[in-house]
Formats: C-alpha cells, structure tokens, sequence
C-alpha cells in the first residue's frame, strides 16, 4: 500500500452546540483507507461511527458540526466543498449504505427510476442508456429477472432484495469509496452472509474501498484488511485485522476480542464489558476508557493518550507498548 | 383495489341511507306537510284525501322505502313555499354553487401547495414568517368576516369588484355559467377567495408538516448521499410522498367547501344552493331542506370514493396491497 490512499481522515472532529454547551461528538479522529482496501470499524453504540461515515460522505447534521481536522479524498480536501462540489463527490465519488434497506428506497418511486435517477445525476447517459446501465446493475448484484423488476416499487422486493437494490444504487456510478453503516443489520440472518459476501466481491472487483461499520466481529475477521476500534469519539487501537484480532495493544480491544474464542467461530455481538461508556458531557480528561479499566495507572487519569506504534497496529493506550509484559 | 373499492362503496351507501333517514324524520316532525300544502281552510276531509294521496298514512318503513326510491331519481317532492318541484329549484342553483366550491377548491389546492412548500423549504426566510402568519388568521378568523372585509375593500372603498350576485351569465343548456362574461368573472373572485382561504391554509399547513417530516425520512438522506440535488430531493422526492396524506385531506374538504359555501353564499348573496337552504330553513321548506341534505351527504360520498381512487394511483403500496386482495 505505497500508494496514496483513497481516503485520508486527519484529525478530524466534530461537534454539537446544544443548549448545554457543546458537546464533542468525534475528538481527534485520525486514520486511511488504501486503494481497494477495507476497513472495518467497530464500537459500542454511541461511539460515533455512523458520524464518521456520515462526515465523510458530508451529510453532518445540524446541530453538529466538523470543528477541526481534515479529510481528504484522493489527496483532495473535501469537508470544506462548496455545497454544490460536494453533492457531485456523493453518489459518484462515494457512496454510502444505510443499515435499514427498507427505508432506505423511495416507497413511491420505481426502483428503476431511482436507479436511472442516481446515473443521471453523475454520468452523461441518455435515459435509454441509463436503463440499461440499471439493467447491468441489477444483474450484478443478483436480482432475478431484472428487465421485470426493475420497474417494480420497493415494497415488492424483500428486506434482503432491497438491500441488494441499495447497494446497485450505491454502486451505480462506480465510486471510489461506499460507507457502509451497519449494512445488515436489519436483515434477516439468513440473508446477512450474503449481502456481506456480495458487496465484498463487488467491491474487489471493481477495486473500490470500504469502510465497513458493523458489530459483528465475525465479518470483519472475514471481511476486513484493517480495522478501527472507537471508543467515545476516539480511535482507541487501528491496524491489520489479524493483528488486532490476535494481538489487540488497547484493554478496550481486548475486551471485544475476548469475546472471540477462536478465529473461524462467529460471535455475532460485541459483549460487553462491565460498566458502560461516559455520556459525552462527561468524558475522563485523561483516557476516556479509564472508569471502566482494569489496568488504569495513575497517568491514565491525568493524560490523554495519542494513538502510537504498538507492533503492526496502533493503539491509544499508555500501556500499549508495554502489553507484553502484563497479562491480558 | 376491488375488495377496497366494493367496502367504500357499501360504507358510502350506509352514510346515504343515514342522512336520508335524518332528513325523512324531517318531514315527520317538523311542520305538518298537509297543512303546509293546504293551508289553513281545509276540511277535515280534504286533508285526510291529501295524507292517503301523499302515502302518509301508510307504516313509516314504506313510506321510508319510497322517500329513497325518489330520492335515488332525484325527486323530491314540492317545495312548501315556492311551489315548484324541487329538483327543478336545485338543478337552476346547482351551478351556482358548483362553480364556486370547484374554483374556491382548486384555489386552496394549488396555492396551498405552492405556498406550504415555499414555507417547507425556506423554513426560517421572511417571506415564510409573514405566511405562516397570515395563515394564522385565515385559521382563526371567520368567514364572514373575511368576505366583510373584502367587500369593505374592494367594492365599497376601491369599487373593482361587485359586492354581490353573480353578475351576467350565459346559460349552455340547462346550466348556467358565470365564468364566459366579464361581470359574471369579476363576481366570482370575492367569494372565491373567501370561500377559498380557510382551505387554503389549512392545505398549506398540512402540505408544510407532512414536508417537514417526509424530510426526515432515511430515504431523503439515502437521496442525498446518493448525490441528488436538493431541488430534486425537495419537489420529487419529497413532495411525491407529501401529497400522498394531502390529496386525501384536500379531497376530503371539497365536501366542506360546499357545506362551508353557504355563508360565503350568504354573505355575498350568492344564488347557490346555500341561501336555497338558509331560505328553506327560515320558512321550514323540508322539502328543500331534505334534498339539500342528501345533496351534501352525496358530495361526501362521492369526493370520498374518488380520494380512494387517487389513493392508488399515488401509492403504489395499496395498488398490491388491493392485489393481494382480490385474491391474485
Ligand atoms: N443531534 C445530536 N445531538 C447531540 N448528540 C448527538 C446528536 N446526534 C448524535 N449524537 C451523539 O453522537 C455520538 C455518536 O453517535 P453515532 O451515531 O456516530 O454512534 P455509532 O457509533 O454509530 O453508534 P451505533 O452503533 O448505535 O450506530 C453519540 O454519543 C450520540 O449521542
Ligand atoms: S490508557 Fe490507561 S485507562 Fe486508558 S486504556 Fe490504557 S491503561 Fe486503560
Ligand atoms: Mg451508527
């Protein structure tokens, strides 16, 4: 990966003006994902993922907003675009899944006409052309009989064909990066495994980057290069996913791992450690992490760590290097 | 849809037959038809021939029965007052008071619109602060009142417009439309605009609140991060799934646009059916006043049935909804 990455996310942060003062949503958020690559992003609810993606693809809502940092897009700055800019980066340069596919689509517009609708906006297609194009996509990501079905309307598809149908319009006009935000949640478990495998395979063979948020450690030991674990709007431990599985630096990664008792097993939820994680008008000045740590030293409560080299992965811990010696 | 369509069939028909049994009691316990049709000098014997000829002697169930087949073929007897057959007085006020409710009812329709997605779009401009006020008063101010109001402006002080009546008309077979002259035109605009206005802002409230949440709705956003732009999320988008609930409300109103009709009608001496009726009232004509009745109740029953109809063709949900109904 010596190439410049797709996405450069640099010290990025996020804030909500609330009556009650402002809170910090995202502090200091830092990380890459390479050409191709797939970054799995894991945390407790809360922890800010879907603000991340959704900072990302520049959909922020009020009250919240980017305060600092910086992201960058093939090397160019995009959370500072013009409205207009932007709009045409979304859909074209990046693409973003929601969790809830049934929602997602437009009840009373045919699904052709959101998929041609989505092509037109981005590439210079005739209507003729842009059908067809919906046709292709349709195919690709496996809908049967997708000269009928493309003019049918959502509600006609199934919870896991409508997936398929949002990941055909996130992928329409061939966008170096899709933000998938817990992309199966909603779905039926029988279904999950599939649409994962199939937004893997689509996005590898067209070489497009993935963030992938999910709670299922299961998927990202399959499906991930790397992954990111947050806590409280920080980057508790980033690296390769084996690494971080095997060998995770941060007490917080290794509760979540510690769920995983081997490689090849699923385990569909992140368990929990004891206690829970702080409200975001009450975050430790120190390591957000230390109420709940058991290996806190005094330092942990006074100082807060920056994400360092800890083996192939990084990890903000003040204990991350010296991880041999204690026992996990 | 046939299964849906056979219910509100049957449902308006019960609604029929209910009115029609309320304005039959009508003939039975207010005023006494024989003296009404004989007057004061009758014999008794005159008046027991007229009963027996009337059928008023017969069990009320028959008499009932047949008060509905009249009704059905629109006859209604004669009028107490003005001797003349009843459908006869209504056929030469309907247009009247059709061409007043339809205009006054696409008036509230299309500004109602128009303004409620001004006011949705541009929620926090000037322009949408002065309307949303000045929908507060066409909420809260009576009728008559606004029609005073316009006629102190615009025919007392600025003399444009006449201040009732209906102006000249042009009859085109049995109807009568004010809407091919000039002063039949210039009459029309006053009540118009004050049958209009309670309507009107009321659709533009509804159109504004059903935006406002429909802009909420994870399918906007998925439009967004789809990199439509906001125009076209806003009017296609957004509005489609708007006028969903407000087609059903504005249909609904056509009916209260008729019954509301008869204080514009008197305020500006409007010969419509509505001062037909405020007219019956005071001479208790319950001849007219029953067929004015079952007039109202059939307007509801019938705008009913066709809001049904445009149900289904907004919301492709219901259209499989009804197919499954039927049966496939
Ligand atoms: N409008 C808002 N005002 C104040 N705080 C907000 C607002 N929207 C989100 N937050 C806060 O931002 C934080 C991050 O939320 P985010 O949705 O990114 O979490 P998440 O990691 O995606 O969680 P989940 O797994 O539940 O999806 C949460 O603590 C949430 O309370
Ligand atoms: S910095 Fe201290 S409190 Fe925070 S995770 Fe590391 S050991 Fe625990
Ligand atoms: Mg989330």
């Amino acid at each position: 990966m010596t190439e410049k990455p797709v996405l450069e996310v640099k010290g990025l942060t996020l804030d909500f003006a609330t009556r009650r003062g402002t809170l910090r949503a995202l502090d200091g958020v830092s990380f890459t994902i390479g050409r191709g690559e797939v970054l799995g992003v894991v945390g407790e609810s809360g922890a800010g993922k879907s603000l991340t993606g959704t900072a990302i693809i520049g959909l922020v809502e009020r009250p919240g907003r980017i305060t600092g940092g910086e992201i960058r897009l093939n090397g160019q700055r995009i959370d500072n675009l013009p409205p207009k800019e932007m709009r045409a980066i979304r859909g074209r340069k990046i693409g973003m899944i929601f969790q809830d596919p049934l929602t997602s689509l437009n009840p009373v517009f045919r699904i052709g006409d959101q998929l041609t609708e989505t092509l037109q906006a981005h590439l210079p297609l005739s209507k003729a052309e842009a059908r067809q194009r919906a046709i292709e996509l349709l195919i690709e990501v496996g809908i049967p009989a997708p000269e009928k079905r493309i003019d049918g309307y959502p509600h006609e598809f199934s919870g896991g064909m409508r997936q398929r149908v949002v990941i055909a319009l996130a992928l329409a006009a061939g966008p170096d990066l899709i933000v998938a935000d817990e992309p199966t949640t909603a779905l039926d478990v029988s279904v999950q495994a599939q649409i994962i495998t199939l937004l893997k395979r689509l996005c590898r063979t067209r070489g497009t980057s993935v963030m992938l948020i999910t709670h299922d450690m299961g998927v990202i030991a399959e499906t991930a290069d790397r992954v990111a674990v947050m806590y409280a709007g920080r980057i508790a431990e980033i690296g390769p996913v084996a690494d971080v599985i095997r060998h995770p630096r941060h007490p917080y990664a290794r509760g979540l791992m510690g769920a995983i008792p081997a490689l090849d097993t699923r385990v569909k939820r992140l368990t929990q450690i004891s206690g829970s994680m702080p409200r975001l008008d009450s975050i430790p000045k120190g390591c957000a992490f230390q109420p709940r740590c058991t290996m806190a030293i005094p330092r942990c409560s006074l100082e807060r760590p920056e994400l360092v080299q800890a083996g192939a992965s990084r990890a903000a811990c003040w204990l991350a290097n010296a991880e041999t010696e204690v026992p996990a | 849809m046939f299964a849906y369509s056979i219910r509100s069939i049957a449902q308006g028909l019960l609604v029929l037959v209910a009115v029609a049994f309320i304005a039959f009691s009508m003939f039975r316990f207010v005023g006494d038809p024989v003296a009404n049709m004989l007057g004061q000098e009758a014999t008794l014997q005159d008046r027991q021939e007229l009963s027996e000829r009337l059928g008023l002697n017969d069990p009320w169930p028959v008499q009932f029965a047949q008060f509905i087949g009249n009704a059905a073929t629109g006859e209604f007897g004669v009028s107490y007052r003005q001797a003349r057959k009843v459908s006869d007085l209504i056929k030469e006020r309907l247009p009247a008071t059709v061409e007043l409710a339809v205009l006054s009812a696409l008036v509230a329709t299309f500004f109602g619109v128009l303004l409620g997605v001004y006011v949705a779009i541009n929620r926090t401009g000037f322009l949408s602060n002065a309307i949303m006020s000045i929908s507060l008063i066409g909420v809260s101010l009576p009728t008559f009142l606004i029609g005073i109001g316009l006629i102190y402006i615009f025919a007392v002080e600025l003399r444009w417009l006449p201040s009732f009546g209906r102006g000249e008309t042009v009859k085109i077979g049995w109807w009568s439309t004010g809407l091919l002259t000039e002063s039949g035109r210039k009459s029309l605009i006053m009540p118009v605009l004050t049958l209009a206005f309670f309507q009107l802002t009321l659709i533009m409230r509804l159109v504004r609140s059903e935006m406002l949440e429909v802009m909420r709705a994870d399918f906007i956003r998925f439009a967004r991060a789809r990199g439509l732009g906001e125009r076209v999320i806003e009017l296609r988008h957004a509005l489609r799934n708007t006028l969903v609930p407000v087609v059903t409300i504005a249909g609904l109103q056509l009916g209260s646009v008729i019954a509301f009709a008869i204080v514009t009608e008197t305020v500006f001496q409007w010969p419509g059916l509505g001062a037909l009726f405020v007219n019956a009232v005071q001479f208790a004509d319950v001849p007219v006043m029953a067929a004015y009745l079952m007039f109202v109740a059939a307007v509801f029953v019938i705008t009913n049935l066709i809001v049904d109809l445009l149900y289904f063709l907004l919301d492709p949900r219901l259209r499989t909804g009804g197919r499954t109904a039927k049966g496939h």
